[in-house]
């Protein structure tokens, strides 16, 4: 009786797992796929303008106007806790190195996942639901090379802008409270945050970090999209999926790059 | 005359022990237009699903506008493909282009024209169908007649050999059905196309067609005229094309004793 239902559990934990495993094989070869048919959304790179357009332009207002807020809030905390050390004139090192390193491309990404990501999935889960996706099949159209592809290279070009463009809107607006509010001294806050802030190790790292979030984010949601059942509550499962798997992914890759970039003694 | 659609010994199953298709001939000869007729599940969408090559037959050969659908690879079915038009049940319009776009899609995606030429034939492709007028509106602007004509003129855009119809007259009101019906003979007349139609929409469908097959249960159960349909006394066929309650497909679906169900046993 017991080892039943222990045998029971555990058949059901083999089966999650195996079944996980196969979707991530599934997913790896969709996306091997798609970067093999990306020729006509290169070749056609309006197809992918437009892609871009609806994945990063639209998120720019909740981009921008995070990321002023977070450097806004950056800047009170920081100061808060710098000045007790005599440290305010640093503030503009703190704020600078939070958002490029680590703020600007987590949160940036979290939030395209959550308006771009999710409207990409939903778009092309819809597609399929009512039939848009057959119907190009049928007029011997790749529906990956002509609906997937140039949605997957919007978002992976779209992604390290918006992270550029949040950490700058957020080292903006710590400007705005650190100098203009609360009386750092403009020169120090500039002239420190220059020195301090290495092209190599804190931009470039950040940027890449934004390149493989945006690969993750946008390759979970086009993923997400194509598999979802054509049904109103599949699509609506799948958007959900897309936001929740796209977070989580955001959260550990981030975890093992900081671990690859910054630990090992290559930055000082 | 020859044959577009010729299906021999077709079975197809995704579960070998539950076949959808059973053992389907069934041959369409060039220039007619032909009903694939039965009941909803009676594996006539199926049927149509192996014409296009979406499925390939578990068993027999499928040869379609002469290529053996099987042993096609991707490339070889879309080159098949782009010989054949196909209007979904509710037409599938790319909801995110205007009624232009859609029509020009095909044109665009296969020829590289020039705009005037991609201009004229839509045009040309709209005025077939009666919606000139509409070139500028979005789908969500249409009716639901309407966007079956607008995805209609797009099935057409390349001039298809065999064109392909999913339950066209579903959801139609009575004007929007008559205009389907005139412009599914018209268009198979000017075209010098093959049409098949898959609907359960029987007496409708018998106004419009040359030959029917007739399906239940994953088999052809019977095929003839639309006079020989109506007359057959083959008993599926008699109960279903005048839609009688009682005949071999009974009222209820299988169930326990409704004593039983309703607890008054015992």
């Amino acid at each position: 009786m017991l080892i039943g239902a222990l045998r029971a559990r555990l058949e059901r934990l083999g089966g999650t797992v195996t079944s996980a495993v196969w979707r991530l094989g599934f997913a790896s070869r969709f996306l091997f796929y798609l970067v093999v048919h990306s020729g006509t959304a290169l070749r056609r790179f309006r197809l992918t303008i437009a892609q871009i357009y609806f994945a990063g332009v639209l998120s720019l207002v909740i981009i921008l106007v995070s990321g002023l807020f977070v450097g806004m809030v950056l800047a009170l905390q920081g100061y808060e806790t710098l000045q007790r050390f005599g440290a305010s004139e640093s503030l503009g090192v703190l704020v600078a190195l939070s958002l490029v390193r680590e703020l600007g491309p987590v949160v940036a990404g979290l939030l395209f996942a959550s308006r771009a990501g999710s409207a990409i999935t939903a778009e092309i889960g819809l597609m399929k639901a009512t039939e848009q996706i057959s119907a190009m099949e049928m007029m011997a159209v790749d529906p990956i090379a002509r609906v997937v592809a140039p949605r997957f290279w919007g978002g992976v070009l779209s992604m390290p802008l918006l992270a550029g463009l949040f950490s700058a809107m957020g080292i903006f607006g710590g400007y705005l409270v650190g100098v203009q509010l609360i009386g750092v001294d403009a020169g120090a806050f500039w002239s420190q945050m220059q020195a301090a802030v290495d092209w190599n190790n804190d931009i470039l790292n950040g940027v890449i970090k934004s390149v493989v979030f945006g690969v993750a984010v946008t390759w979970i949601a086009v993923f997400e999209g194509y598999d979802a059942p054509p049904t109103a509550e599949g699509v609506s499962r799948a958007t959900t999926r897309t936001v929740v798997t796209s977070s989580l992914a955001i959260l550990a890759l981030d975890f093992v790059l900081t671990a690859l970039m910054f630990t090992g003694g290559n930055h000082q | 005359m020859t044959n577009v659609v010729e299906l021999r010994n077709v079975s197809f199953g995704y579960d070998p022990s539950r076949p959808v298709l059973n053992d389907i001939s069934l041959s369409i000869p060039r220039g007619s237009v032909v009903g694939i007729m039965g009941q909803s599940g009676c594996g006539k969408t199926t049927t149509l699903r192996i014409i296009m090559g979406a499925y390939r037959p578990t068993g027999g050969a499928a040869n379609v506008l002469g290529h053996d659908t099987g042993a096609l690879d991707t490339e070889g079915l879309y080159a098949m493909r782009r010989k054949m038009g196909m209007l979904f049940q509710f037409g599938a319009l790319f909801t995110d282009m205007s009624v232009f776009e859609n029509v020009a899609f095909p044109l665009r995606e296969h020829l590289s024209l020039p705009e005037e030429l991609v201009q004229d034939l839509v045009m040309m492709k709209l005025h077939a169908v009666g919606l000139r007028g509409a070139a500028h509106l979005m789908p969500t602007e249409l009716s639901g007649g309407m966007a079956r004509r607008v995805a209609l003129a797009r099935s057409i855009a390349l001039d298809p050999q065999l064109m392909l119809y999913d339950e066209p007259f579903t959801g139609l009101d009575p004007i929007s059905f008559g205009v389907i019906v005139r412009l599914i003979r018209e268009l198979n007349d000017s075209l010098g196309a093959t049409s098949v139609i898959v609907t359960h929409d029987v007496q409708e469908a018998l106004d419009v067609v040359d030959y029917v097959w007739f399906m239940a249960a994953g088999k052809v159960i019977a095929q003839g005229t639309p006079d020989e349909i109506r007359a057959s006394s083959e008993p599926f066929v008699n109960q279903f094309v005048n839609g009688k309650l009682e005949g071999p497909v009974p009222f209820h679906y299988p169930a326990p004793q409704y004593d039983a169900d309703l607890e008054l046993a015992g």
